[in-house]
């Protein structure tokens, strides 16, 4: 029988609509609060040097965070977000990732970029701005990218990474395909993590990525991240069915919730997400369930718009402490010396802070370089233009004014 | 040379451009087994396979978010919207993404292989929604290049360029002419060059200039000067942005006149920005008020279409009242 109409082909005689929330679907939790294994889990295959590198970028990341905010508050950066309450989904996630998968983040995801390699260094030199910047000054603070680290420099528009996303892991996959029969030819390489909020999943772009992602099988791992808040709406002013995840169920994707301050549930269920994607060549979503910690951003108040009674209900279900004390009860942490790295991190995060706040503002040329491969000629008549103003009144630019050519 | 209508010249250069690299995709609404709405891509997917020439679901700013990400990876993404009327869904993924790609990263990543082909303009009586030419709009976006071309050697050689330019294009493709316009265009590969007006018949006593379905209309109106006794210069503009102002200067420079028409709405049409050039440029040259001869500030309409366009009579009456001046 053919079906043009694409659908189930299940007749009924019963006047019956299924219920909005018929699916009732259930967050996957591997570790307790007190870091022990839950009865009926399994226990994750993850050994000690991963877990301890999936702790020691969480531990960075908290300490950085934590002096960044406090470095916008002194007036030295224009603006922070911190990753608060999130190390664990975001970090684990991109632990059960190979190194040259593709990260498509939305803003928070610093983790994810750091367990890739991103040094201090780097990290400052973004927030400050400076003519070190990969991003040559142009961003606003936390808006990071690397090529080499294969993790895609964060636009600001919300939601616009998810159809690019689609369309990268196309790429990926291409030439595992073979032209006469459509069908993989082959396990593919490598595949793109998308991470989005609950807010940014309420985007058209988010509805497009996903929808062409399944049409198209692309082999992405779309990573949603609830974590309760849009700036100050809460999730149920963002929607009313059953989270994210029943959305996956609706584009044919295969989906699972996961506990996202658990950082074992968040790294098994990404690594069997990954595991599907190249050797199907189809998409998986991801919903991870967190909290999130700390304000939007270094612009925004919560105090607004929750309560402290709330904020004190999360408090205990901090992601960085959960995993650690699954650690020690592993032995493979020692709480004197982890007291001891973080007193050296802070050390180095200070130093790092004070070297980047002095490098130089980026050169007048990154002002023009980079809009086209090579500066259109109407570009160029306005920058030889500026450059002649900027000489008659050097004093009202003094960040460029002094290395004009 | 063989005879091609402007269709099979937009094929033609979608083929060389597919059999070039291995991993460039043609993808839109109907283009795969179907060859598009107006068969542009016809024959292609059963040359290059479904996985290589694919319809996509109904959403230009999927569309051009999944051209994005293929782009970024580093295969040439060539996506068609099937009219410029429906490209507005798809501006942010255009505006803000395309467009700032490579700026935003220091040129970390960049969307190079990207080549956004659509259908634009009236004359098919397709009232406000199959008629609009939204280049204005584009031309406000550093990051973007625009081109349009004027009859089938040019749509080839142009649409090969921007496929080859390492920079996100939008190609205009005027779609009154599709079949309309026929000529002579070569098989083999080639290119002309983005960013170059093309002087298409030299005078010296008005410059008249325009882009795509509308030359016709030009070349119609400087026929009918010719006779009045009024020596035209026609140019083609060819590329919005970036636009060649040197050559139109030096026109300008020559003629002392200039009209400039197109079919969108007059107010902050591209035509602004080149007036506001010219007479910066060539002031102490102009004899006389730079002449806008364009669409109505209205939307496209229907039962009088023939009313809102500027056609040749339209042109003529401007081109005479500038000499007249």
């Amino acid at each position: 029988m053919t079906n043009p109409n694409n659908i189930s082909l299940n007749i009924s005689h019963a006047l019956e609509f299924i219920d909005g929330h018929a699916l009732n679907i259930p967050t996957l939790k591997i570790l307790s609060e007190q870091g022990d294994i839950l009865d009926g889990a399994t226990k994750p295959e993850l050994d000690k040097e991963t877990a301890l590198k999936i702790y020691s970028t969480m531990r960075f990341i908290r300490l950085l965070d934590e002096r960044m905010q406090a470095a916008q508050r002194q007036g030295r950066i224009s603006f922070y977000m911190q990753c608060l309450g999130e190390e664990a989904a975001i970090t684990a996630s991109a632990a059960a990732l190979k190194q040259d998968d593709m990260i498509m983040a939305q803003y928070r995801e610093q983790a994810a970029l750091h367990y890739r390699g991103f040094t201090l260094e780097q990290f400052m030199n973004q927030l400050f701005s400076n003519e070190k910047d990969l991003g040559k000054g142009r961003q606003m603070p936390v808006h990071y990218g690397s090529n080499e680290l294969n993790y895609l420099t964060i636009s600001s528009p919300l939601g616009t990474q998810i159809p690019q996303a689609t369309g990268y892991a196309y790429g990926q996959k291409l030439k595992h395909i073979d032209k006469e029969s459509g069908e993989l030819s082959s396990e593919i390489d490598n595949v793109t993590i998308c991470y989005f909020g609950e807010g940014a999943a309420s985007e058209g772009d988010f509805h497009a990525g996903l929808n062409m992602a399944a049409v198209h099988k692309a082999p992405v791992i779309f990573f949603a991240r609830n974590n309760g808040y849009a700036i100050s709406t809460p999730a149920d002013e963002q929607f009313k069915g059953d989270g994210i995840a029943a959305r996956g169920v609706g584009y044919g994707i295969k989906t699972i919730r996961v506990d996202g301050a658990d950082t074992l549930a968040v790294y098994e269920a990404t690594k069997k997400a990954r595991e599907i994607a190249v050797s199907t060549g189809e998409p998986v979503l991801i919903e991870s369930i967190a909290y999130r910690l700390g304000a939007h951003s270094t612009s925004d108040d919560p105090s607004g718009y929750r309560t402290k009674d709330e904020e004190a209900e999360f408090k205990n279900s901090c992601p960085v402490a959960r995993f650690k004390s699954w650690l020690l009860k592993q032995g493979w942490l020692d709480e004197s010396e982890d007291e001891a790295i973080k007193d050296k991190i802070r050390e180095e995060i200070l130093a790092a802070l004070k070297v980047a706040e002095k490098v130089q503002k980026p050169a007048l040329e990154e002002l023009v370089s980079d809009v086209y491969d090579t500066p259109i000629p109407a570009l160029q008549k306005q920058y030889e233009e500026l450059k002649e103003h900027i000489k008659q009144y050097p004093d009202a630019y003094p960040v460029t004014a002094g290395r004009i050519k | 040379m063989a005879k091609m209508n402007m269709l099979h010249a937009i094929n033609s250069a979608l083929d060389i451009s597919m059999a070039e690299h291995p991993q460039a995709c043609i993808f839109g609404e109907d283009v795969g087994y179907f060859g598009g709405v107006f068969r542009a891509t016809s024959g292609l997917q059963e040359k290059y396979g479904k996985h290589r020439v694919f319809n996509t679901p109904l959403t230009e700013q999927g569309i051009l978010g999944f051209a994005n990400g293929l782009a970024a990876f580093g295969a040439p993404a060539l996506a068609e919207i099937q009219f410029a009327d429906y490209i507005f869904p798809a501006f942010d993924q255009i505006v803000n993404e395309s467009a700032k790609f490579r700026y935003r990263s220091g040129n970390e990543f960049d969307v190079g292989n990207l080549t956004i082909r659509t259908p634009y303009g009236g004359g098919i009586a397709g009232g406000l929604y199959h008629s609009q030419s939204p280049e204005a709009y584009f031309a406000h976006t550093p990051g973007l290049k625009l081109v349009v071309p004027r009859n089938p050697y040019q749509a080839k050689g142009l649409l090969r360029a921007c496929i080859k330019d390492d920079n996100p294009v939008i190609f205009f493709e005027p779609k009154r002419l599709y079949r309309a316009s026929v000529g002579e265009v070569p098989e083999e590969d080639y290119s002309i060059e983005i960013g170059k007006a093309e002087v298409v018949k030299e005078g010296s006593d008005i410059t008249v200039l325009a882009w795509g379905a509308q030359m016709e209309i030009i070349e119609q109106a400087a026929i009918k000067a010719e006779e009045a006794g009024i020596s035209c210069e026609i140019i083609d503009l060819r590329s919005i942005l970036p636009w060649d102002a040197e050559t139109l200067i030096k026109s300008v420079t020559k003629t002392g006149r200039l009209v400039v028409s197109h079919e969108a709405p007059i107010t902050n049409g591209f035509g602004a920005e080149i007036a506001a050039t010219i007479q910066k440029e060539c002031f102490l040259h102009l004899e006389s008020p730079i002449e806008r001869v364009c669409g109505l500030d209205t939307p496209y309409p229907l039962a009088l279409e023939k009313e809102y366009v500027p056609d040749a009579l339209k042109v003529f009456e401007a081109i005479k009242k500038s000499v007249e001046f």
